[in-house]
């Protein structure tokens, strides 16, 4: 017999969405459409939230309150999707985002995660030494911020609304959009201009 | 009944894993540990029945706040972490 982990992937996937249509948990139509809304999900997205948010009060206020209704407002498909929740980094507070059981990550606004962020390295290290976590990707707190860290062990996906870099007052919104990195929205980096 | 935010909870020091097969999704590290809730989530199915494929009743969840000192050395004053926890698992402190 053949495990699991021996098999044959494509015929795994293939056995899979069968299943999923026989016993009539999704249609061919629906399982294609969430595959071509998944593969087409990137950290663009995410910065288009970011930089709105930057720019405009009323929507950071409901981006904080409701993540996939803001995320909704601007286009982006969140149907079926987990809740999305949004935390933001202020002067004196830090937020990074981990998923220490497995690999949550806020798919639907950032698209795949990078590789690293479903490694037991950084799932065990951004809980234990996050300061050191956070010097190995370049980025040192200054003296007094602390962390608020979110473990992301149930039905939400959270992603981080970063600071906006000093010497971008007078930027509009797509110029603050393409500064915004997948890493910024995790935590692991902040935004510099 | 649901928790208001700031009601003082303790995580059960349960260990289910040790009892069979389970699939749970409150971390090794909270387990006995005190925290606040910061919020009511929302309701949602109980992942420990949805994962064995049993009708799961949905059950409240909080977003509970933890001082990571209290948990860890490293980490300094200040420092916090936040961990979706559901309402069976929590008990007032």
């Amino acid at each position: 017999m053949t495990t699991l982990l021996e098999a044959d992937t494509d015929r795994l996937l293939a056995a899979v969405r069968a299943l999923l249509v026989q016993k009539g948990i999704a249609t061919p139509e629906e399982i294609a459409e969430r595959i071509e809304s998944t593969d087409a999900a990137s950290p663009a997205l995410g910065a288009r939230m970011v930089a709105r948010a930057w720019v405009d009060p009323e929507f950071r206020a409901l981006m904080l309150s409701d993540g996939a209704r803001a995320a909704e407002t601007l286009g982006i498909v969140m149907r079926g999707a987990p809740p999305l929740g949004v935390m933001e980094c202020t002067e004196d507070t830090h937020v990074l985002v981990v998923c220490t059981l497995c690999s949550c990550y806020p798919r639907a606004v950032l698209g795949y995660p990078p590789y690293w962020y479903k490694s037991a390295a950084y799932r065990a290290r951004a809980v234990r030494e996050p300061r050191g976590l956070l010097a190995e990707f370049g980025t040192v707190l200054p003296e007094g911020t602390r962390i608020r860290l979110v473990d992301s062990t149930a039905d939400y996906r959270w992603m981080v609304l970063p600071l906006r870099p000093p010497g971008t007052e007078d930027w509009d919104e797509d110029r603050l959009a393409a500064i915004v990195r997948a890493g910024d929205m995790i935590g692991v980096t902040q935004v510099h201009a | 009944m649901t928790l208001a935010p700031g009601t003082r909870v303790k995580v059960r020091d349960d260990w289910p894993e040790t009892r069979g097969p389970c699939h749970i999704r409150t971390p090794h590290y909270l387990r006995g540990e005190t925290g606040t809730v910061v919020r009511h989530l929302g309701d949602f199915p109980n992942p420990e029945d949805l994962a064995f494929a049993r009708p799961a009743a949905r059950l409240p969840l909080y977003h509970v706040r933890f001082a990571l000192p209290a948990i860890w050395p490293e980490p300094h004053a200040g420092d916090e972490i936040l961990a979706e926890v559901f309402g069976p698992w929590l008990e007032e402190a």
